[in-house]
């Protein structure tokens, strides 16, 4: 579903059959497992057990599923503040997750950082932040540092469509092509397009609405994909991780995706948007493409469907629950983490 | 031993030093290698240290601020030249936003070792958008060091504590001191944040100040000394943390404060040290805390009204006055 008005081809890269689709049955389960914790993380805001802020990963899953199944262990990705699929993707457990939007001391954050700022460090999860795009030049940085050390590890950097208006995406953007010069910014940009800027259209923000070419004016590599299938996703991130490690140059892809939620928990009548749009969009759900694709290739089978969705309702009923059972942090945790001295 | 250097060459020796020591030490800024850098702090260090550690940055400062954020998260321990602390409000965001929070909301998860520095204060006739104080704003936020030396051996020792820690650090220099000489001890003493110095003992009144603000205090200190007042002048070397303990020591010992800061005067530093000082010493005060502070518009460029705009010794004379009800 590439935008028209920028003349996007959407590369059509499939998987052939075989040990590629066997692997990717776990990155499904996990699919399935997020979008249920969000369903239920947005009956716990509704019961007044969550705070703040709450936005929804539901619909964008092949994105980050993507390209997180093409990177090591030891490399390492930053994100905005839709971030709790994110997390448990890389291996966070969803309880620990849940805990954090439930603010108790179980949290990953011990409850000081709450939905939008989800960190696991020895996991590559470097945040989770709330100002729109003010982690790309983070991220920017950081692939640098990797570089600088000597390593081959490399730096993913989740960023929304509404990122790409800011400042705090150029400025970085122009130095990674400077660094990559060098071989010194092993980074992809992956801007999830899900088409609203909370509700803000993308074309109602900037007339170049092919926003992968936004790079290409900086002088990076980039190309669009379907981001509402896993497999595609997947291929391309494994031609595209490949290839940063190797040279040490940025590159970007946007992902065509779109978010079958509201922008946050509060975003109930979404003027922006008719149910129609939505509607279609969910003919293209992105684990039903998947599991269709799966279930074609002989890998999965209905009986294995209704187990892992009962296994993703038990995992996240027990995550609500450690949750909910959690000790809130006590007072003297209120000026711990300040400042490493002092 | 000690030897007597300028307050630029005290922070080139220590920055030079520390990247001799620690490879992990890498520097960013607008024209730091090619150009030897605005204010010559970094020159030669292109030569020494080569590209990769000596980073000359496009006119970006949200984007290299940042940038250097993520490199310390990385364990890298970056020190970024801002030309001057005015263009860092173009990397508020990323100064306040995540250099000064990441560490508190990522549970303790992340460090940031990370030196911001660059001059601070007013030049000469460099007008308004050039010639600001931005000392409280950056003391105001919790997860950030706020340093402000006075001399070239404060420049060494905080630079090196600054250089050593695990936080980010808000290295406020001032150009007008750049060419001013003084002793600097040999070898490796980094001066602990929060430690203020006395620069001057006197028992009638206390002037506290910090960065060049504390030179007009110790000529103020000295015409005062004709006239038979002895003024103690605190050096407060750091803002956050701010050494209460030092200062609310002296004022209950003199009775009487005065509080110099170039910065305009409505919430401004002083105010805060006036406050710490009040909940200290109510009880030992003599006359109320004066405050001698910039004047409260934006810097004009002619020279006469940039002067009066300005913290002039007589000013601190006349405050020291008005505490001892000579006027």
């Amino acid at each position: 579903m590439a935008s028209k008005r920028g003349g996007a081809k959407v590369r059509a890269e499939r998987t052939p059959a075989g040990p590629d689709l066997a692997s990717s049955v776990p990155w499904y389960r996990l699919m399935v497992l997020t979008r249920r914790f969000e369903d239920e993380a947005e009956r716990a805001f509704r019961r007044g057990k969550i705070g703040g802020y709450l936005h929804l990963y539901s619909g964008q899953e092949a994105v980050a599923a993507g390209f997180l199944a093409a990177i090591r262990a030891d490399d390492i990705f930053f994100t905005a503040y839709r971030d709790h699929a994110h997390a448990i993707f890389r291996g966070t457990p969803p309880q620990a997750v849940m805990a954090e939007l439930f603010g108790k001391q179980t949290g990953v954050a011990k409850g000081k950082g709450g939905s939008m700022h989800l960190f696991d460090v020895p996991r590559g999860l470097y945040g989770g932040y709330g100002i729109v795009g003010a982690h790309i030049p983070l991220a920017t940085g950081a692939a640098y540092a990797l570089r600088y050390q000597g390593t081959d590890r490399i730096c993913l950097c989740f960023l929304g469509d509404g990122a790409m208006n800011s400042g705090s995406f150029h400025e970085p953007v122009n130095m990674a092509a400077v660094w990559g010069q060098d071989g010194m910014c092993p980074i992809v940009y992956i801007v999830e397009n899900n088409k609203y800027a909370m509700g803000t259209s993308v074309d109602r923000s900037t007339v170049v609405t092919h926003l992968a070419s936004k790079f290409g004016l900086h002088g990076i590599e980039n190309e669009q994909v379907d981001g509402q299938d896993f497999l595609t996703v997947r291929r391309a991130a494994e031609r595209i991780v490949a290839r940063v490690r190797a040279t040490g140059r940025p590159y970007a892809i946007e992902a065509i995706t779109y978010r079958l939620v509201g922008h946050g928990a509060a975003d109930l009548f979404q003027p922006y948007r008719n149910k129609g749009e939505v509607e279609e969009w969910k003919q293209r759900d992105p684990i039903q493409i998947l599991e269709r694709e799966l279930h074609r290739a002989g890998v999965l089978d209905d009986a294995q469907v209704a187990a892992i969705h009962k296994e993703a309702e038990e995992k996240v009923a027990a995550a609500i629950k450690y949750a909910e059972e959690s000790p809130e942090p006590p007072p003297e945790e209120l000026p711990r983490d300040v400042s490493a001295q002092g | 031993m000690a030897q007597v250097l300028t307050f630029r060459d005290a922070l080139r020796a220590t920055l030079m030093e520390e990247m001799d020591r620690n490879p992990a030490v890498v520097l960013l800024g607008e024209d730091i290698g090619v150009y030897q850098g605005t204010f010559r702090i970094t020159a030669d260090f292109l030569t020494r240290f080569g590209p990769k550690r000596v980073i000359d940055t496009p006119i970006s400062e949200l984007g290299f601020v940042g940038a250097a954020v993520g490199m310390a998260m990385l364990g890298l321990r970056p020190v970024v030249e801002v030309m001057t602390w005015n263009f860092s409000l173009l990397a508020a965001d990323q100064i306040l936003n995540n250099a000064a929070k990441l560490r508190y909301f990522s549970g303790g998860q992340v460090n940031v070792p990370l030196v911001i520095r660059g001059p601070n204060g007013a030049g000469v006739q460099l007008s308004a958008q050039h010639s600001q104080s931005l000392e409280a704003l950056y003391a105001h936020f919790p997860g950030l060091w706020v340093v402000a030396p006075a001399t070239p051996a404060d420049a060494r020792g905080l630079l090196l504590t600054a250089l050593r820690g695990k936080d980010p650090v808000v290295f406020l220099e001032n150009a007008a001191l750049y060419g001013a000489k003084g002793e600097v001890p040999d070898g490796d003493a980094p001066i602990p944040f929060g430690q203020a110095e006395i620069m001057r003992r006197g028992h009638d009144v206390t002037i506290i100040s910090y960065s060049r603000m504390v030179h007009l205090a110790l000529t103020a200190a000295e015409q005062l000394a004709q006239t038979g007042i002895e003024a103690e002048v605190i050096n407060l070397r750091t803002l956050r943390p701010l050494d209460r303990e030092t200062l609310i020591r002296s004022v209950r010992r003199t009775h009487r404060a005065v509080v110099v800061q170039e910065q305009w005067r409505p919430f401004g530093a002083a105010a805060e040290i006036a406050a710490v000082i009040y909940e200290g010493a109510f009880d030992l005060l003599d006359a109320p805390v004066e405050r001698v502070t910039g004047a409260d518009v934006p810097m004009p460029y002619a020279r006469n009204l940039e002067l009066l705009a300005l913290p002039h010794e007589r000013d601190i004379v006349a405050a020291v006055q008005r505490t001892l009800y000579r006027q």
